[in-house]
């Protein structure tokens, strides 16, 4: 009954719900693009330098543990509400997994290949780019997709700062105990997400060379 | 900090509601996945199950889950510990399971030809040498539930959450702060202390 109503609320609203849905991947999207092209290059040059690296690696570290919903909530006092902080705080928040799954990715490529590479007369700038990440890129990528389902289930908590998305929805739905509406925002937010998982799971095994894939 | 200095016992219930409702959920989690980690470890097909059914409640938003349960259990804490629960299963499912076949095969034959039963195997062999994974699990489960504990207040659980909630619809940027940041705190806390322990227990295993 309720999947009905649910159902039907997008109906009489499609223009209200494809609006939050539109601005709820734009959100996701941007972040995890803007912190991919962050914490790529960040990774790869920290795997030259222990000593900066070892800090980075602690601070991701401690990045990891902090609760979605403080980091957001942190971010609204200093830059307010809207669409940019919530950017920021998910950025944020996409940011530790792929940094530290690049490091160490671009750590463990071994060092015989790279030196075969550099006996070819390749450049470190070659090096990294046709020997080092294309080694890396499934372990990187395994960073991308943890980043990607946090950043999208992250974007349904920046309703509460302004940040629109399936999470106005939910809240409207909780303040005015419509349950009809709640579920207009909670089961596209949990397809979404499953969705992410399993795009980003087959981008990962595209990704992998056929000799190591498990199974 | 003015406004913590006069609310500090609002704080401190807030932290203790926080604390109380993480470790009720940790211990459903804990005694679930322990009983379904111990047959996933023997059985394939199990294993898969557990963990396919548990890693897709996992990617579940938090707030969408708490949002689902409404329906169904309606607001209040028992809707955050399912929630929470839900949430650390597929952690501790999967550390308890390969924790324990990590086992090294040799040690299970050795303690066999001792004449120990399979349930003594069980207690004093596997589950001591796979504790350290499990403590591993056990540690990302916790931070995990005390994340997800912060949006529960929303579904009036209680805990740090309401302070950050009430800071957001007063526009009172020290509630906002004082919430985040304990919860941040507790967080990291919760972490370092399970990872030494994990360290501890590594190194006399060792």
């Amino acid at each position: 009954m309720l999947l009905v109503e649910a159902w039907q609320f997008i109906l009489a609203h499609p223009e209200r719900f494809l609006a939050a849905l539109g601005t709820h991947i734009a959100l996701s999207a941007s972040a995890l693009a803007i912190a991919i092209s962050i914490a790529v290059p960040i990774g790869v040059l920290l795997s030259g330098a222990q000593r900066a690296a070892q800090i980075a690696i602690a601070g991701a570290n401690i990045g990891r543990t902090l609760p979605s919903l403080a980091v957001l909530a942190l971010v609204m006092p200093v830059l307010g509400t809207g669409f940019v902080p919530s950017l920021f705080a998910l950025t944020l928040l996409a940011l530790p997994p792929i940094l530290i799954n690049t490091y160490t990715a671009i750590r463990q490529v071994d060092p015989d290949i790279v030196d075969a590479a550099r006996g070819m007369g390749m450049t470190a700038l070659e090096i990294v780019r046709k020997v080092k990440l294309p080694i890396a890129l499934p372990v990187i990528s395994a960073g991308v997709r943890t980043a990607a389902v946090q950043v999208v289930s992250g974007a349904v908590l920046a309703a509460y700062i302004g940040g629109g998305g399936l999470g106005d929805f939910i809240t409207a739905g909780i303040a005015m105990m419509a349950l009809p509406q709640l579920l207009v925002g909670a089961i596209p937010a949990t397809l979404l997400s499953l969705g992410t998982d399993a795009l980003f799971a087959s981008v990962q095994r595209a990704l992998t060379p056929a000799g190591l894939r498990a199974r | 900090m003015t406004w913590l200095l006069r609310n500090w016992d609002q704080v401190l219930v807030a932290l203790w509601e926080h604390i109380v409702i993480s470790v009720m959920s940790l211990s459903i989690a804990f005694a679930i996945s322990i009983v379904v980690g111990i047959v996933a470890a023997r059985n394939e097909r199990v294993f898969r199950w557990s963990l396919g059914v548990s890693g897709l409640l996992y990617t579940v938003p938090t707030l969408a889950f708490l949002a689902l349960l409404i329906p169904v259990v309606g607001l209040g804490r028992t809707n955050a510990i399912i929630c929470m629960v839900a949430f650390s299963l597929m952690i501790m499912i999967r550390n308890v399971a390969t924790g324990l076949r990590e086992v090294p095969a040799d040690v299970v034959e050795a303690a066999k030809g001792m004449g120990m039963s399979e349930g003594e195997i069980l207690r004093r062999i596997e589950l001591p040498l796979a504790l350290p994974v499990i403590v591993a699990g056990l540690r990302i489960a916790t931070v995990t539930v005390i994340s997800v504990a912060v949006v529960a207040a929303y579904v009036n659980a209680g805990g740090l959450g309401t302070l950050i909630f009430n800071g957001i619809s007063n526009d009172h940027a020290p509630k906002i702060w004082t919430g985040a940041l304990t919860a941040c705190a507790l967080a990291v806390v919760a972490d370092i202390g399970l990872s030494h322990l994990e360290h501890w227990l590594r190194r006399r295993a060792a």
